[in-house]
């Protein structure tokens, strides 16, 4: 995952909070899921223990959720490394879709799987929809945009798959039923 | 009563059956996307429904009248004051400027010159191409034309807008800057839009979506359809 190296980019321009750091997270990055603040701090734990970020002070009512955290020189090297990283090029959501049509069929069930699929076409192109609107707002920044596109561009794959795959199971409902 | 409606909507070409009982209604106001595989029959629906083609059965209404039944003449009366279209391309004329392209539908509505021009430019800032007021097409690109023609079809100020495919020739960031400005400027007049794509992409700019399938709607999206009459 790659919440780490965001709370690490997030502390580039300087030492933040575990609060500060979750509202960063979510604001910069809207189409990810919202990260929980245990999540925040048991990563910033992880990022102390392996050296790329130290504690930089406290508040006065010291808490745990008052303490600030900097990015120390090997965290910044770490950072680099990640940007740098090509990811294998795996899809993530689809094979969650394709397991369960392949799942649908291995029960035999072809309805059942033409029904999901139209479900999950429609769920797809809503989310389409949300996000062209999240584009063309006019008080959209370039993040969102590109945060938009990348969130568009996946669910455009998706659903050239689903289309496709309707109209194979389609066929195969022909002949099922045709028999 | 729908803003525009059809109804069992039936037409072939020759033996080849193109619509085989569309039923469809559109509310003002509304971008609707009328999205199917290549060969289903949308673009033969939106000329039905813009009165560019008679229906061989069925009616289509707008506003409360039947609109199919209607002379060459009227039908293109309505075209010219009620309606605008958009196609893929090749709609600006290549002699004229970008300016007068736009002025164009204006003037052959009996609108003054200098008036017309005054319209034509006012449209083509909004469209952000008022830099080619005074370009042929031929030394723009093709997203900047398909914005001249954008600014063509609405400087009559059409209550409803007909568009086939209007980014089907442009790659995707023009194509994005087609779209936004034609929404955008849509909303703001309430101009009632009927978007025919294949691309999800482009249909997801609409309000709603309607699906067809050989020939007919398609509401469940399972991709098979009875014929309805
Ligand atoms: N002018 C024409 N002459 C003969 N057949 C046509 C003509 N226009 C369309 N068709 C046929 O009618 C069907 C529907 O076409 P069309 O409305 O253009 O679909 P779409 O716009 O969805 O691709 C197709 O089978 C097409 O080949
Ligand atoms: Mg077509």
């Amino acid at each position: 995952m790659s919440t780490p190296h965001v709370l690490l980019g997030l502390l580039v321009d300087g030492p933040k909070h575990g609060y500060d750091l979750k509202r960063a997270h979510d604001l910069k990055l809207p189409r990810a899921k919202p990260v929980a603040f245990g999540q925040v701090y048991a990563t910033l734990g992880r990022l102390v223990r392996d050296g790329l970020v130290v504690p930089a002070g406290q508040d006065r009512d010291a808490g745990p959720d008052r303490t600030s955290y900097e990015l120390t020189e090997e965290g910044r090297k770490a950072l680099k490394e990640w940007i740098a990283a090509v990811e294998a090029p795996m899809p993530h959501l689809s094979s969650v879709l394709l397991a369960k049509v392949v799942v649908a069929l291995l029960v035999g069930d072809v309805n059942q799987a033409r029904e999901y699929l139209a479900a999950q076409r429609a769920a797809h192109t809503t989310r389409l929809r949300e996000l062209t609107g999240v584009k063309t707002d006019p008080d959209a920044s370039l993040s969102d945009v590109i945060a938009a596109d990348f969130g568009i561009a996946h669910l455009d794959a998706d659903l050239r798959w689903l289309q496709t795959t309707l109209d194979r199971v389609a066929d195969l409902h022909r002949e099922v039923t045709t028999r | 009563m729908s803003y525009l409606s059809a109804r069992g909507l039936v037409r072939s070409y020759g033996r080849t059956p193109a619509l085989r009982g569309v039923n469809l209604d559109v509310e003002e106001g509304e971008i609707v996307a009328v999205t199917g595989p290549s060969g289903c029959g949308k673009s033969t629906l939106l000329h039905c429904l813009a009165g560019i083609l008679r229906p061989d059965a069925g009616e289509v209404t707008y506003r409360g009248r039947r609109i199919d039944t209607l002379s060459e003449g009227a039908r293109a009366a309505l075209r010219r004051t009620e309606f605008g279209v958009l196609f893929q391309f090749g709609q600006l004329v290549a002699e004229l400027t970008a300016a007068e392209n736009v002025a164009l539908p204006l003037l052959l509505a009996g609108t003054g010159r200098r008036e017309a021009r005054t319209a034509a430019l006012s449209w083509l800032d909004r469209l952000g191409v008022a830099d080619f007021a005074d370009q042929r097409p031929g030394e723009m690109s093709g997203g900047q034309q398909q914005r001249c023609a954008v600014a063509r079809a609405l400087v009559t100020e059409p209550r409803v807008l007909f568009c086939d495919e209007p980014t089907g020739a442009l790659d995707s960031l023009a194509g994005e800057q087609v779209l936004g400005h034609l929404v955008r400027l849509a909303r703001e007049q309430r101009t009632t839009v009927v978007l025919v794509t294949h691309d999800v992409q482009v249909a997801a700019y609409g309000d709603r979506e309607i699906m067809l399938r050989d020939g007919a709607a398609d509401p469940t999206g399972l991709g098979t359809v009875a014929a309805q009459q």
